[in-house]
């Protein structure tokens, strides 16, 4: 069952929903980048939960002029209409009172949602049916969905990720650097308007996939999964599409061969199992390679700090640098320093003297900036601009070269 | 409004609704003035996961391990945003927003999937609550306020979110100096040799104790909106830390009692014969009142 | 110059003049290395601070001047290193120290006055739920007396220039009656009344017999605040008394081509 619903052969419905969630995916992980790279990613969380009072309204309006309120269309437009108005409060917050972005974040997002539960209350007593349809927009439900619902799906993640794609380059530029992208004549402001449009597009398609709560989920952890993997901003939104896209297309699949479980919920674990892999595991900045490249740096300041202290003459403090050059055999148990230890400790000497000449010697200051306390100066300079500082330093007085 | 109505339907839950709202601005206060205004946001997001592993542990809804639940997801989510921040080299905000969305994802999962059937358990009462729910049923009039057999039959919710407006009161009280420090000047307050690690967790801490009590009875949407709104709008109204949390106080009791009484009166009022939720209608007021202040509060701007 | 090679000692015997200097330091670094990620702030520095100089912190920018002060402190974790005051380790010693941040490192849009942030500065004296009394105040108000602010305690901190901003910090490290004082560019960003009222501050401080250490950026004024200076470019390039210090070969090390820009006069001090 879960098999059909990867291979999109459980119905035309189905079908329909998971690609609509997957291109959904791609889209809210390509657009939640460039949110992320702005420092924006709560936005988003503020602009979902902002939804419902529109949802509830248009709910309310098409009860009242005698349509069935049920009608998807009308209900996400409604739901757009108090999205911009939520957006807008915080953008107005934030730059006409004292209070900083996170605070008007957190008021707009619970008013709003909490005026929305009002609304919600009152459709509860208007005795009209229908209502079953809106507690499936606060986490997701595609069970039972209409054909034109899952039309309007699809094509709506198409749209977004077409958007996405057309404005991918000034918006990677605005988000990685506002004030380059200025000078290169990109609008910065009106590129944040279309990525909050972007936002608010996702937003709005995701309410019934994904739910008005999770739908912020699709929006970050993609992106901060993907960040993990690459330092290149083009290519965060190009593998945060891709975790989104997965998200979408398996968590979809999950909840079409388990009728009673809600999307949203699958499609947001589906996002985390992916984060905590890319978290732990990816080679750029995951958790393991960085503990061990931490390690190795702390082990190497530590040797070449003790080095350098055996051969000056001055004692050695830290446990762990004892620790480290015994075990390297580069000292004994007591301090003393052994024939290959004297050795290191006089050519760390010397790297250590050759540094300082190129600090001073213009020719060489760029390279000098290399300096991090373990870089050999063999690795920056040639055997010949060698030569040529140690010929400043004078003969070595004692130390084997 | 007799007290023979009064006391039984409404005196209780607007009491809780007064005490929630107020546990909930004291700390708001000093959250919003360390940014750190959506760590409200995500605790009370995490507090569904935890009461529903606790239910599932202790296959009952009683107070006290929901409490412990809920307060045990609210470290795990701090502790997991905290180093998914350091470790990872992620924004606050981001890291935030994956930790809270998941585990709220696991909660809502693990609830659909387990039988909660015979319970009042679900995500609906866990985001509105049930204020209106807890009414004095041993109360017949003010006289029941001096009657021990009444008295012993108040809900349980009230004498728990007493017990934590009072010990955060207390806490304040006790420590504002180190927090006032702390919080305006974090290195400065270090070499003061005052342990600036364990201010910020004890103020997250006693952030989730106020919201795993008051959602106990109120849901998190009022929650979230009483850490926020009342602070906020304090914020705009004065240049004084002192003036700031006792304005914050008196707009957050001020929304609760408001909300109430327009939830609860209000469509009758305009002709309805049902009331509408009184946590959303607490949480728009105090939104109200955040607006006005933004519009008029005479300190609404940066200098 | 320090680094010349020489024969290796190849014990660990105990360099009997340099800890007796460092036991009766003030404030004494050793073999200090912070890194953010994997390129090292500072590296093994060690510095011997002398008792009742004013020093300055000096080098480019990202040198590691503030990083080295903060590390120092323990408000940012060393990758190793120790520091002492007069031989016992400065985490000891807190209550004599008086640490002023850099004035960009708070929020001046917080809601307090004048008055209460230098009254933070009593708060050893205060403790948890000490009362503030007439004398606190009265105290706190001499200390913003002495850099000339003492108008100004009722304002809200927000309203008040970059100067003025420092001069209340200065005032609140005052307050706390400290024997050394550590400050993180003092003079940043200040106009020219302020930068006399606090260097005449720290001098007075100087000759009642405390030390001063600031990290500073202006090396034409060097010779004519300091004494000593430790001059840092990640390595430690040189430390001593200014005269000794300031030679345009240390200078180069430590500025390179930068060095220009950093002192429009470029004229060595000694030879």
């Amino acid at each position: 069952m879960f098999l059909d619903a990867l291979t999109f052969q459980l119905g035309y419905n189905a079908s329909l929903v998971g690609l609509g969630a997957a291109l959904l995916g791609v889209a809210a992980g390509a657009t939640g980048t460039f949110l992320f790279l702005r420092k924006r990613a709560l936005v988003s969380d503020a602009i979902s939960h902002a939804t419902l009072p529109g949802v509830a309204l248009a709910f309310i309006a098409m009860s009242l002029a005698g349509f069935d309120g049920r009608n998807l269309g009308i209900l996400l437009a409604g739901s757009a209409v108090s999205a911009a108005a939520g957006l807008i409060a915080v953008q107005w917050l934030s730059s006409q009172t004292r209070l900083s972005e996170d605070a008007a974040i957190g008021a707009v997002l619970s008013v709003f949602f909490g005026f929305g539960i009002v609304l919600l209350t009152v459709i509860q007593n208007m005795a009209t049916s229908g209502q079953a349809g809106l507690e499936g927009l606060l986490l997701g439900s595609t069970a039972g969905m209409l054909f034109s619902d899952a039309v309007l799906i699809a094509a709506g993640g198409a749209a977004a990720l077409a958007l996405v794609l057309v404005f991918r380059r000034p918006m990677t530029i605005a988000s990685f650097d506002p004030g380059y992208a200025r000078s290169a004549g990109i609008d910065v402001g009106r590129t944040d308007l279309i990525m909050m449009g972007l936002v608010m597009g996702v937003t709005v398609i995701g309410l019934k996939v994904v739910g008005l709560i999770l739908i912020v989920a699709l929006l970050i952890i993609p992106p901060v999964a993907a960040r993990f993997w690459t330092e290149r901003a083009d290519r965060v939104a190009l593998i945060a599409g891709g975790i989104g896209g997965v998200s979408g297309w398996v968590g979809a699949a999950i909840s079409a061969s388990t009728p009673n479980l809600p999307t949203g919920p699958i499609i947001v674990l589906t996002a985390f199992g992916l984060f905590c892999a890319s978290l732990l595991f990816a080679p750029a900045r995951g958790l393991v390679a960085a503990g061990f490249r931490h390690r190795r740096f702390q082990r190497g300041v530590h040797i070449r700090q003790g080095l350098l202290s055996l051969a000056q003459g001055h004692p050695i403090y830290e446990p762990l640098t004892i620790r480290l050059l015994t075990a390297e055999r580069l000292a004994r148990a007591d301090g003393v320093a052994t024939d290959d230890g004297r050795a290191r400790a006089a050519r760390a000497l010397r790297d250590e003297t050759r540094w300082q000449v190129a600090r001073r010697t213009p020719e060489f200051e760029l390279a000098a900036a290399r300096y991090d306390g373990l870089t050999q100066i063999e690795d920056v300079l040639t055997p010949d601009q060698i030569a040529q500082i140690d010929a400043q330093i004078g003969p070595p007085k004692g130390v084997p070269a | 409004m007799s007290g023979a109505d009064f006391v039984p339907f409404s005196l209780v839950p607007l009491l809780i609704g007064c005490l929630a709202a107020v546990a909930c601005a004291l700390p708001g206060n000093f959250l919003i003035l360390r940014r750190q205004a959506l760590i409200g946001d995500a605790i009370s997001h995490v507090v569904l996961p935890g009461i529903v592993m606790a239910f599932l542990v202790t296959g009952t809804i009683a107070a006290i391990p929901m409490l412990i639940g809920a307060a045990a997801a609210a470290l795990i989510a701090v502790a997991a945003i905290e180093g998914i921040r350091r470790f990872g080299r992620i924004e606050p905000g981001a890291a935030m927003g994956v930790v809270f969305t998941s585990m709220f994802a696991a909660g809502v999962l693990i609830l659909e999937l387990s039988d909660t059937s015979g319970v009042h358990l679900d995500v609906e009462h866990a985001l509105y609550g049930n204020l209106e729910s807890l009414i004095w049923l041993d109360a017949t009039g003010w006289a029941s306020l001096t009657d021990p057999v009444a008295l012993a039959g108040l809900p349980p919710e009230l004498g728990r979110i007493a017990v934590v407006a009072l010990l955060i009161v207390a806490l304040l009280a006790l420590f504002w100096r180190p927090l006032a420090i702390s919080t305006f000047d974090e290195g400065f307050a270090a070499t003061l040799g005052l342990p600036v690690g364990a201010i910020g967790l004890g103020l997250v801490i006693v952030s989730a104790i106020a919201a795993v009590a008051a959602f106990d009875a109120v849901g998190s949407i009022i929650v979230i909106a009483m850490f926020i709104c009342p602070p906020a709008a304090a914020r705009l109204v004065t240049d004084r830390l002192v003036h700031q949390v006792l304005w914050s106080v008196a707009f957050a009791l001020i929304s609760a009692v408001l909300g109430y009484v327009l939830a609860g009166y209000g469509p009758l009022w305009l002709g309805f014969g049902n009331s509408v939720s009184a946590a959303g209608m607490i949480a728009t007021v105090s939104g109200v009142i955040l607006a006005l202040t933004a519009i008029a509060g005479p300190k609404r701007r940066r200098i | 110059m320090t680094l010349a090679p020489s024969t290796p000692h190849l014990t660990l015997a105990q360099d009997t003049a340099t800890e007796a200097a460092r036991a009766a330091s003030p404030f004494a670094i050793r073999g200090m290395t912070v890194s953010y990620g994997q390129k090292p702030a500072v590296f093994s520095i060690d510095a011997t601070i002398r008792a009742g100089k004013m020093t300055a912190i000096v080098g480019p920018n990202g040198a590691g001047k503030s990083t080295l002060l903060k590390a120092a402190l323990g408000i940012v974790t060393p990758l190793s290193g120790q520091v002492t005051m007069y031989g016992q380790p400065l985490k000891a010693m807190l209550p004599r120290i008086a640490y002023v941040p850099q004035r960009a490192s708070v929020d001046w849009d917080f809601p307090v006055r004048v008055i209460d942030v230098v009254t933070m500065g009593l708060y050893r004296h205060l403790g948890l739920i000490g009362r503030l009394t007439g004398a606190h105040r009265a105290r706190a108000l001499a200390c913003l007396d002495r850099v000339g602010m003492a108008d100004f305690a009722e304002r809200q901190i927000g309203q008040l220039s970059g100067g003025q901003q420092q001069r209340v910090f200065l005032a609140r490290a005052l307050a706390q009656g400290a024997d050394l004082y550590l400050l993180d560019e003092p003079f940043a960003g200040v106009d020219a009344a302020t930068e006399k009222a606090i260097i005449g501050v720290l001098k007075s401080l100087r000759d009642e017999g405390k030390t001063v250490v600031a990290v500073h950026h202006d090396l034409s004024t060097v010779p004519d605040y300091f004494d000593d200076v430790l001059l840092l470019n990640v390595r430690k390039v040189a430390e001593g008394p200014v005269a000794d210090v300031f030679t345009e070969t240390a200078l180069a090390e430590a500025y390179g081509g930068r060095l220009q820009a950093a002192r429009p006069d470029a004229v060595p001090v000694t030879g």
